[in-house]
């Protein structure tokens, strides 16, 4: 029908931009959006309720303080809900992702600022710089405009495979950094790895890497890849990708969001610049 | 939630478990699942297998059949009942169970990697022991003679997809067989449940599939209740209501989408693409996950619902009701997309019925079930859940069921969230009794999953399996290839869209 065919055409004029404003605006979050939740050192009792209702244990109480690991953090906010007097906090913190596992744990004091990545609070007190385009900036300076990613799934529940490929539709829309997912590693610079690293898929995922040409990087991306998550200690495989493949970035989240996807990627491209 | 404790189970000896499920089925009862379990833990002296079924009148039926531990084996269910091919193959791995005369003997969940001999769901096996690597050859089913050749393809694929491996046989472009090779992304999902206490397994059992989350976390909760003699709120029966047909609706908006996507139809891909990341965004507001995780939990709701996003939320979801009618209809007319979907990957009443086909894939091909009709939980019993069906089996069928399925969930939402009663959000769980069994069946956006839960000591999980939709529908999949051409299986392949993770688990 010809009026359907010209709908189609048109209804991006009528219907205007649809894509997000992310990483020149802050993550378009809703008040009960769940981050990496807060903690209010003064107000803590030390009961350890927040450890005990941890479902991957990610939170521990320790002599010298209070710890966080990000990495294996489902931003679930069960302890925040079980904190007795409100030290915990909840937050829309979600830009998390780092280049070392070690910036993943976070001291209870804030603020939480890591060297090579930012996680927690102080991110909101370093963001000094907006640049809108940071991160096509940084494809264009460092790989020539374009970064192609290649997917690979090492055995995830599917949530955070689903979140990438919500980067493809038009809200996210991740092209207009020059960003695309190829079909082949051999056309990728970058992996995006998915999962524990089951051992099902350990001998695939490892000639998937090897079939990239040089130079290669690989994002963590999740609680599994990071560290395992809920299936950490599992029989099946392994407690994420770290012991098989190299990881440049770690994304955490269960899954981490598309932001946060974008936020890695950037930071993979060393030009994460922090909004004021 | 009394109707999903489990009620009396037949014991049979394991040389008549494949007649017994046989007579059942032949007496009109719907076969769901078969669990293999390890009676060791419960002062049993072997292992053992039960069968669940659907009776005729939405009743469930139990049979189950004490099988030794060392090889001897049972008398294969398969031969009578196909649809227990995967579950019969399944236990043989994870337990030790052998299908005596089982037509497809192969390994399914452990590939060459593990060693003989090693059953990870044994309790004899300590939850995280990883067993030395084992080097054995995969022998994938393949069709040999002239002019025929075998097309490999993953389990890394071209997209974003899960891992799996797909074993065509053709001449030319026709597809003789497809082998489909799954568990890929098999996690030990199970095996880590067992132990834990009931309340505290709910994030692990829910991460069975990123976007079947719901679905699982339904089956879970009213299992856990029915052990504790819990019963959940009503509020919470309503908000589950609301929360599944949430599930429904971003999944079956996005599979319209991916359809489009799998025939290169950029616009159609685009303009779905873009509702369902409003529905995730709605979700997020609602409960602070894109995925509804963490939401649904035993007793209750994990966390309150956020007033002002479920003051909006009829508003927004009829708004996008009523443009996920105007992209249909614009697909619809387009002679060259329906084209491509009519009479592809066509799945015949029969065949579907024989591998216990479920959700879109079932109704496509005319089998008249849904388990929120046929036996509701939380608070589908009030509702008039309407159930579309077709006919045709093929591409344009799912098509046409999936469209009309979420136009009747984005009501449901609507009306859910209209009746949602005031009260309180969770009420404590009471005790459960070891060796009590609960059986919970939810009719997921992919179709029926089940869960069956039994109680070990102190309030623990002694076995849960999940039986996903997915895990049910795959066989269909390969079924529905033969007589296709290899271009259209990312069509037929999307048409279905079963996941990959609530399969392997």
């Amino acid at each position: 029908m010809p009026f359907d065919v010209l709908d189609r055409y048109l209804r991006p004029l009528r219907h205007g931009r649809a894509t997000s404003r992310y990483p020149a605006e802050a993550p378009d979050l809703s008040p009960a959006s769940r981050g990496l939740p807060a903690l209010d050192a003064a107000a803590c009792d030390r009961s350890g309720s927040c450890a005990a209702v941890c479902p991957t244990g990610a939170i521990k109480l320790e002599s010298d303080g209070w710890r966080l690991d990000a990495g294996s953090c489902l931003l679930c906010d069960a302890c925040v809900a079980a904190c007795p007097t409100g030290a915990l906090g909840h937050t829309g913190e979600i830009e998390l992702a780092t280049r070392r596992r070690s910036d993943l744990v976070v001291l209870g004091e804030p603020p939480w600022a890591v060297e090579g990545g930012a996680a927690g609070k102080a991110l909101a007190e370093a963001r000094a710089l907006a640049d809108a385009n940071a991160l096509a900036t940084a494809i264009d300076r460092r790989l020539g405009r374009s970064l192609h990613v290649r997917h690979l799934d090492a055995g995830s529940c599917n949530g955070c495979d689903w979140e990438m490929s919500a980067l493809l539709n038009p809200y996210h829309d991740v092209t207009r950094f020059g960003v695309d997912f190829v079909a082949s590693p051999r056309h990728a610079d970058v992996l995006l790895v998915t999962g524990t690293m089951t051992r099902n898929l350990e001998e695939a995922a490892v000639r998937t890497y090897e079939a990239m040409p040089e130079p290669r990087l690989v994002v963590a991306v999740g609680a599994c890849a990071i560290g395992g998550g809920v299936f950490a200690g599992s029989y099946a495989g392994r407690d994420g990708i770290g012991e098989v493949l190299p990881a440049d970035v770690l994304i955490p989240g269960c899954p981490p969001r598309p932001e946060a996807l974008i936020q890695g990627l950037l930071l993979l491209a060393d030009r994460w610049v922090p909004r004021g | 939630m009394d109707e999903t404790r489990a009620g009396a189970c037949a014991q049979v000896p394991a040389s008549g478990l494949a007649e017994a499920v046989g007579r059942s089925v032949a007496a009109g009862g719907r076969y769901a699942m078969l669990v293999g379990l390890d009676e060791r833990s419960l002062g049993g002296a072997g292992l053992g297998l039960e069968a669940v079924l659907v009776g005729p009148g939405g009743d469930l039926e139990r049979i189950r059949a004490a099988v030794p531990l060392d090889a001897t084996g049972y008398p294969s269910i398969t031969p009578l009942v196909p649809a227990a091919h995967w579950d019969e193959r399944e236990a043989r791995d994870l337990l030790g169970t052998v299908p005596v005369g089982h037509p497809d003997p192969r390994r399914l969940v452990l590939h060459e990697r593990w060693p003989r001999g090693y059953h990870p769901l044994r309790k004899d096996v300590p939850v995280g022991a990883r067993p030395p690597l084992a080097d054995r050859r995969f022998a994938p089913f393949e069709v040999h003679g002239e002019g025929t050749y075998a097309l490999p393809v993953g389990p890394i694929h071209a997209g974003i997809i899960e891992p799996g491996h797909f074993r065509f046989s053709a001449i030319g472009e026709r597809v003789l067989h497809l082998d489909p090779r799954l568990f890929f992304a098999h996690r030990g999902l199970e095996k880590l449940a067992e132990g834990r206490p009931l309340a505290g397994a709910t994030p692990l059992i829910e991460r069975a599939c990123g976007v079947c989350g719901v679905a699982h976390g339904v089956a879970w909760a009213s299992a856990v209740e029915a052990l504790t003699g819990t019963r959940a709120p009503a509020r919470a029966a309503w908000a589950r209501v609301l929360l599944a047909e949430l599930e429904r609706l971003y999944n079956h908006v996005g599979d319209l989408g991916s359809i489009c996507a799998g025939i290169g139809f950029g616009s159609g891909a685009a303009r779905l693409g873009l509702l369902r990341e409003r529905l995730v965004r709605a979700n997020d507001a609602l409960v602070g996950h894109r995925y509804l995780a963490g939401i649904v939990v035993p007793g209750g709701l994990g966390r309150p619902l956020d007033a002002a996003a479920l003051a909006a939320l009829p508003g927004l979801v009829a708004d996008i009701e009523a443009q996920v009618a105007a992209a249909v209809r614009s697909i619809v007319r387009s002679d060259g997309v329906m084209a491509r979907l009519r009479t592809t990957g066509a799945v015949p009443a029969e065949t579907a019925a024989a591998l216990g086909a479920t959700g879109v894939a079932a109704r496509a091909s005319g089998i008249d079930a849904d388990l929120r009709r046929d036996r509701p939980y939380a608070a589908y019993a009030e509702l008039d859940v309407s159930v579309a069906t077709a006919a045709s089996g093929d591409v344009a069928a799912r098509f046409h069921v999936r469209a009309q399925e979420a136009a009747a969930s984005a009501r449901l939402v609507v009306e859910a969230a209209r009746r949602l009663p005031v009260g309180e959000d969770r009420v404590p769980l009471g005790e459960a009794r070891a060796g009590e069994v609960a059986i919970a069946g939810v009719e997921g956006p992919r179709g029926a999953s089940w869960l069956w839960l039994r109680a070990g000591d102190a309030g623990t999980v002694d076995r849960v399996r999940l039986r996903s939709a997915s895990f049910a529908n795959w066989p269909l999949v390969a079924a529905a290839m033969p007589g296709n051409v290899v271009p259209d299986f990312p069509l037929i392949n999307k048409s279905f869209e079963l996941c990959y993770a609530c399969t392997d688990r």
